[in-house]
């Protein structure tokens, strides 16, 4: 996360200029790889992710709003496709499916078998457009999944062409979080958008210089579109007006136990949206199914949310049985003992448990207040 | 040699309800030649002439408790079964019907009945586990053909049916589905509601409606004031609560806004 933040260097002196018919053989280039590009999309007026076959699918024209419990995308006459705050959804299912089978067993002569969940050969993907808190969020994942092997499979196979943020909605806070508005380490490509929707890419790594040469586009970027580039994403993080309350979580980490859970708590659901819909949550559950049809057994792996009550369910009962319990469990999570886990911290600022709460609760000030 | 084990016998049960949820077994077109060979299915009226006096292994029970008669047999169910399953929100929560909870059964009785005197009814209507020891209860009006074969396949295997106890918003989330009531102000009771349904209404661009009434630990308080701001006035956030799972906490306990008795409601 270390080249990121509102003060980075311009695009690399090798960085080419792309017009916007040229994202077309970028994708194609990645798909002829034999690549799943997985892109940002516009879905009933919302942007959320999926397969996308070329640039017309990007959400080029849409504008989106994003505050407290409230999301709003508009069409209009913009010219730009990535100028826009994080999608509905987080990248994280697209390494770390919802459901995964684990194992099954099946009955071979009388004796149980265990059958290893078949790695179907898959296609690898590549992230499109993916911006910078969403990126860091990756290598939030790659810390808690490490021994994760159908993430760790799909992870190793996957090609990133990443996008600077050109704009920030009243839910960001990348800057606080220290993990955008630029890219950072983990891109193979990065584009940069300029307002009439031309881009800028940089490549990071062999492979994606690779790639850029594959699809033709060895055209120099010219210093002023690079300045240009390079002042659309300082505004983008000047206009963040959101930050991580660093005393507040010190204090939080210093005294549970004296912070005024209970404040918070009230307003919430116990839904469990924000876990769902967090690049970083990645918490599952096992779950044992048998099937009627030939009396084998099947072992999934289930995404599960601290804010549900079977989460904390031990012999007996549930050890976390109020809201106050489950908002406390989340908060110092994230914010506080990941470090002591896995040595960063849980939010990368992305504000999607903001915009996505029902009732509004916001991370960065639910015990400030 | 091996000896053909004894199929586990299994009796579908009948109270107040609407035959929905059994009708859901037979939907299960696909897997009910399977069901039917793992298990003997001993008492089935809507499905099989078959009548067996029991005992049973597996009773599954539909419908809620609205008569004294209905009180004897649910107790001769339970003396008669190894294990009892209830199945929507009749069984589990009372129903529709539980409504009539709400105002009063002689008054009801005379708005609807040309001659009430030819009724024999409770004052109120219950769900199953008012009565008896319940195994296990599956929620939803009607319930999912997926839960209901995961129930039964649990039960023919010996373990804990997995079936998820809170959000709708989770099965939503786990779809994919972008948030209607977040992206779109539409009023939802998906964060309130017990999963189940795989988030069918969300999914289809609409609200949640409560079919499967609450999950496990529900906060109809905390968002009744959205729906306020949604502008939904509150005579109607008292509807939604109280449909199909009116009876069961906390939706039962959703605070009435002006007390208007039917006689009052059927005169205007
Ligand atoms: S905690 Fe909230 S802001 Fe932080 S990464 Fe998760 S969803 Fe984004
Ligand atoms: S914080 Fe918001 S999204 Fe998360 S469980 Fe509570 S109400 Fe739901
Ligand atoms: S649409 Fe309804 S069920 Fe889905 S997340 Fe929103 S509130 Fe929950």
């Amino acid at each position: 996360m270390s080249d990121s933040g509102a003060t980075a260097a311009l695009p690399d002196p090798a960085a080419v200029s792309l017009a916007i018919a040229d994202l077309d053989r970028l994708i194609s280039t990645l798909r002829d790889d034999g690549r799943v590009v997985i892109g940002p999309t516009t879905r009933d007026s919302v942007m959320t992710l999926d397969e996308i076959a070329g640039a017309g699918q990007l959400p080029r024209g849409w504008l989106d709003e994003q505050s407290p419990g409230k999301y709003r995308a508009t069409p209009s006459e913009t010219a730009t496709a990535f100028a826009h705050g994080p999608p509905s959804m987080s990248w994280k299912r697209f390494l770390h499916e919802e459901r995964t089978l684990v194992i099954s067993t099946s009955r071979t002569n009388g004796a149980m078998v265990i059958d290893p969940a078949p790695a179907a050969p898959e296609k690898p993907l590549a992230f499109f457009g993916i911006q910078a808190c969403d990126l860091a969020a990756i290598g939030v994942l790659d810390v808690a999944l490490a021994d994760d092997a159908a993430y760790r499979r799909r992870r190793d196979d996957l090609l990133v062409v990443a996008a600077s943020c050109t704009d920030s909605v009243a839910t960001c806070f990348c800057v606080s979080a220290g993990t955008g508005p630029r890219p950072g380490p983990l891109a193979d490509i990065v584009l940069t958008e300029l307002a009439d929707g031309s881009l800028i890419a940089d490549a990071r790594t062999e492979r994606g210089a690779a790639v850029l040469t594959r699809a033709g586009l060895d055209t120099a970027a010219t210093e002023a579109d690079c300045r240009s580039a390079a002042a659309l994403v300082d505004a983008a993080a000047a206009r963040q007006t959101r930050h991580l309350d660093t005393e507040a979580i010190a204090r939080a980490a210093a005294a549970p136990d004296d912070v005024g859970w209970d404040a918070v708590a009230e307003r919430c659901l116990t839904c469990g949206n924000c876990t769902m819909v967090c690049p970083t949550c990645f918490c599952t559950s096992i779950s044992d199914q048998t099937r009627l049809d030939d009396g084998c057994a099947e072992r999934w792996q289930i995404w599960a949310s601290c804010f549900s009550l079977d989460f904390a369910y031990v012999h007996g009962g549930s050890v976390r049985t109020s809201p106050t319990s489950r908002y406390r469990q989340w908060y110092l999570h994230k914010l506080v003992t990941w470090h002591d886990q896995f040595d960063s911290s849980g939010c990368v600022g992305c504000g999607r448990c903001i915009t996505w709460c029902p009732t509004g609760i916001d991370i960065t000030e639910a015990i400030t207040s | 040699m091996s000896r053909e084990p004894r199929r586990p016998s299994v009796a579908i049960w009948k109270f107040a309800s609407c035959d929905g949820c059994q009708l859901t077994l037979l939907d299960c077109e696909d897997e009910l030649l399977r069901v039917a060979e793992l298990i003997d299915i001993a008492y089935f009226l809507e499905g099989s002439s078959a009548t067996s006096d029991g005992p049973f292994d597996l009773s599954i029970v539909e419908g809620s408790i609205s008569t004294a008669e209905d009180i004897e047999r649910i107790q001769t169910v339970r003396e008669k079964s190894a294990a009892v399953v209830t199945i929507g929100a009749c069984a589990t929560a009372g129903g529709i019907q539980a409504l009539r909870n709400f105002g009063d059964v002689e008054e009801l009785m005379r708005i609807v009945y040309a001659t009430p005197d030819f009724l024999s009814v409770l004052d109120t209507v219950t769900p199953i586990t008012d009565h008896i020891d319940v195994d296990f209860e599956l929620r939803g009006c009607p319930i999912d053909k997926r839960q209901l074969l995961e129930v039964i396949g649990s039960y023919l295997a010996g373990r804990r049916p997995q079936i998820a106890t809170d959000s709708v918003c989770i099965e939503c989330k786990m779809a994919g589905q972008p948030c209607v009531l977040v992206a779109e102000g539409t009023p939802c009771l998906g964060p309130v509601t017990h999963g189940g349904c795989g988030a069918l209404c969300p999914r289809f661009g609409r609200g949640c409606y409560g079919c499967f009434g609450p999950m496990d630990s529900a906060r109809p308080e905390v968002l009744a004031p959205l729906l306020t701001t949604m502008g939904m006035p509150e005579d109607e956030q008292y509807r939604v609560f109280h449909t199909f799972n009116a009876w069961s906490e906390p939706f039962r306990d959703q605070p009435r806004p002006v007390p208007v008795t039917l006689s009052e409601r059927s005169t205007s």
